[in-house]
């Protein structure tokens, strides 16, 4: 509890805390860039357009096409919703829905600066898996097949 | 001469200069969408400002409280129990996009924190508690409930598998 009185650790503390903002502030800056351009490159209506209306491949497709989304997690339930909507089965949405908050190709890159590259690559490679094992175990359970 | 210039600037440079020829190649093809995207990137950062604050605020605190190796025992080889609790619940309530938290756990990660709990972290950062309300409105209740807890049970089976295919050790 001493430390906080202390103002040469906190001096250290922030300097410290600073280097490392300083160190990954080009690459977060970078991350919004890319996202912002691929939000302005794809177009909304472009998701509904993509899924087969096959039960075993559109699953894979919501994975993929969540994997390469991003930002708000808002837009993925209301695409969600939309392609529901459109016909899109459930475990389609759920794979898309799950793979857009889990999966970041898109951030890949400052993902794999930061927690490294093997890390990274891991990581996003299981995430993309488990969007559809946890579509379909959830789908299952709820007897929306 | 690429050798050089990452020296010089840092690999994040250089991805970041990356990222602006990007921009400007697609106002060349397509000057329409760089002049619609760069209001958007304004309200990205306004939006996300405050959640720097807060994961700068976290970091100073754990840099001024838990200096050298102290707040890892937390999250380490050997933390069990109590370090998937405090990732996982981390991972819940933490807010704003998941790269905002890259500095922190990058840091957390060379004072010796496990891979498998960065995973669980980051996995349960997609549980977006102030979102719930809108997932049930679109999809129900039920769904809502099953797939968080689907995702929590997941996060660990993804933390587990992170650790074994990165650092190859146990997981403990």
């Amino acid at each position: 509890m001493m430390e906080i009185l202390n103002l040469e650790a906190q001096k250290q503390a922030f300097l410290k805390t600073t280097q490392a903002f300083r160190r990954s502030l080009p690459i977060l800056l970078g991350v919004l860039m890319l996202l912002t351009l691929a939000n302005t490159l794809i177009p909304k209506r472009l998701y509904g357009q993509i899924f087969t209306g096959n039960k075993l491949i559109d699953p894979f497709i919501g994975a993929v096409v969540g994997s390469v989304s991003g930002g708000n997690p808002l837009t993925s339930y209301i695409i969600g919703g939309e392609l529901r909507y459109e016909g899109v089965s459930m475990l389609a949405i759920t794979a898309f829905i799950l793979a857009w908050v889990t999966v970041g190709l898109i951030q890949l890159p400052a993902e794999a600066l930061m927690l490294g590259k093997r890390f990274a690559i891991v990581r996003n490679a299981i995430s993309f898996c488990t969007a559809i094992v946890i579509a379909v175990f959830t789908v299952l359970t709820l007897g929306m097949v | 001469m690429i050798g050089r210039v990452t020296e010089k600037v840092g690999v994040s440079g250089v991805f970041l200069f990356s990222v602006v020829v990007a921009y400007v190649i697609v106002g060349f093809v397509d000057f329409e969408s760089f002049r619609s995207a760069l209001p958007m990137l304004g309200r990205f950062v306004v939006r996300i400002f405050p959640v720097l604050v807060v994961v700068f605020g976290v970091m100073f605190v754990t840099n001024l409280f838990f200096e050298g190796k102290s707040i890892v025992t937390f999250l380490e080889k050997g933390s069990g129990l109590r370090g998937w609790i405090v990732a996982i619940s981390g991972g819940i309530i933490s807010s704003g996009p998941i790269y905002m938290w890259y500095p922190l756990l990058g840091d957390l990660k060379e004072r010796g924190m496990k891979n498998s709990l960065i995973a669980a972290f980051l996995y349960n950062r997609a549980i977006k508690i102030p979102l719930l309300p809108m997932m049930i409105y679109y999809f129900g209740w039920h769904f809502t409930v099953a797939l968080s807890i689907y995702m929590v049970i997941f996060s660990i089976v993804n933390g587990v598998l992170v650790q074994r295919l990165t650092q190859g050790g146990r997981v403990q």
